[in-house]
């Protein structure tokens, strides 16, 4: 009973101490949730979709893309590998987060299911007040965040239903997205080789291969350009901020 | 496309999604170094794919017809002026794309 007690009020404490962490996040979240919401209700989608989307996959930019994924042909290899490059980054979060998980237990497996960017980059940099069990602190934080992400993006499959402006050029929404990440990206490098590339190499193989195949000839040409070009890249990225 | 590929979508859109989350903590350990090409591709590869995204979004977007890609351009100068402005995502977002939903609506 004691124990119980005891356990809860770390829980609390913990929650206390990552709320005013996440309140920015709340914002965007609500937002940007909720027009991923009503985009997909636009695009003919049920509440469902976002809502179980925000819940098994919780990756906005992927789960954008994967809204065009659902409108064109059935292609599952081209899916999976979409998602991976999307992704990728989380890789990199993961290998910085290793000591900091470690000893977390149980509620190390959410831990990870949950790293979105925002997630990471909270749990990565805050100093979580002496005290406060860090465990606690960081599920908080993941978990809050993902709450934020799935209220918005079922809201806005709920209400997108009741909208009743016009709603053409919504879609816009993942460009400007795009856009300002990849702004940020350019932003934050002194050369920009790898921006130019990715640009590049795309805009070559959809002149090649045409809307519908373009991409995965796109992502194995980046990776080989990334890799033969290494060096001159390499010594690019020197001097650069470290990703986020 | 059939209720059970929309399922095989979703469930391979997460099932990479977590190969990427979980890998690090299979494969490496807090010990050893990382690989050295693994933390380049790191530094690398994200300006690159966020590239291929912009490109991605704007594949459908036909120069020689319609609006010539006019409405796209200038929705992502809005977007790159109001972000180099202000640097809050929110407002470089929501600015780009409600002058975005004007331009297709109303002029072109």
């Amino acid at each position: 009973m004691k124990h119980h007690k005891k356990k809860r009020s770390a829980a609390g404490a913990a929650l206390k101490a990552a709320f005013p962490h996440t309140i920015p996040i709340l914002a965007g979240f609500l937002f940007l949730g909720m027009t991923y919401g009503i985009y997909m209700n636009a695009s003919g989608f049920s509440f469902v979709y976002p809502m179980i989307m925000s819940l098994v996959i919780f990756g906005g930019s992927l789960e954008f893309v994967a809204v065009q994924m659902l409108l064109s042909t059935f292609a599952p290899l081209q899916t999976l590998l979409m998602s991976v490059m999307i992704q990728a980054r989380h890789l990199f979060y993961g290998i910085a987060m290793l000591d900091k998980f470690k000893g977390t237990g149980a509620k190390k497996p959410y831990l990870i299911f949950g790293m979105c960017d925002e997630s990471f980059s909270i749990n990565c940099s805050a100093e979580i007040p002496e005290g406060v069990d860090k465990g606690w602190f960081m599920l908080w934080v993941t978990a809050l965040n993902q709450l934020y992400w799935f209220c918005g993006s079922t809201l806005g499959g709920l209400l997108g239903s009741l909208i009743t402006f016009n709603t053409e050029g919504l879609d816009f929404v993942m460009t400007a997205m795009f856009v300002v990440i990849f702004l940020e990206q350019w932003l934050k490098e002194r050369r920009h080789y790898t921006a130019l590339i990715g640009v590049a190499v795309s805009t070559a193989c959809l002149l090649i291969f045409g809307a519908d195949s373009f991409l995965l000839p796109t992502m194995a040409c980046i990776l080989c350009m990334l890799t033969v070009f290494r060096k001159p890249i390499e010594k690019s990225l020197e001097g650069s901020d470290d990703p986020k | 496309m059939t209720l059970s590929q929309q399922i095989v979508t979703i469930a391979l859109c997460a099932a990479g999604t977590m190969l990427t989350r979980f890998l690090p903590f299979l494969v490496f350990s807090s010990k050893k170094p990382t690989p050295r090409f693994v933390s380049y591709l790191g530094k690398a590869l994200p300006a690159a794919v966020f590239g291929m995204l912009v490109v991605y979004c704007l594949k459908n977007v036909n120069v020689l017809s319609g609006g010539h890609g006019l409405p796209e351009l200038i929705s992502i100068a809005v977007v790159v002026a109001l972000h180099l402005w202000k640097r809050q995502m929110l407002i470089s977002v929501a600015g780009g794309t409600v002058c975005y939903m004007l331009l297709v609506q109303f002029v072109f």
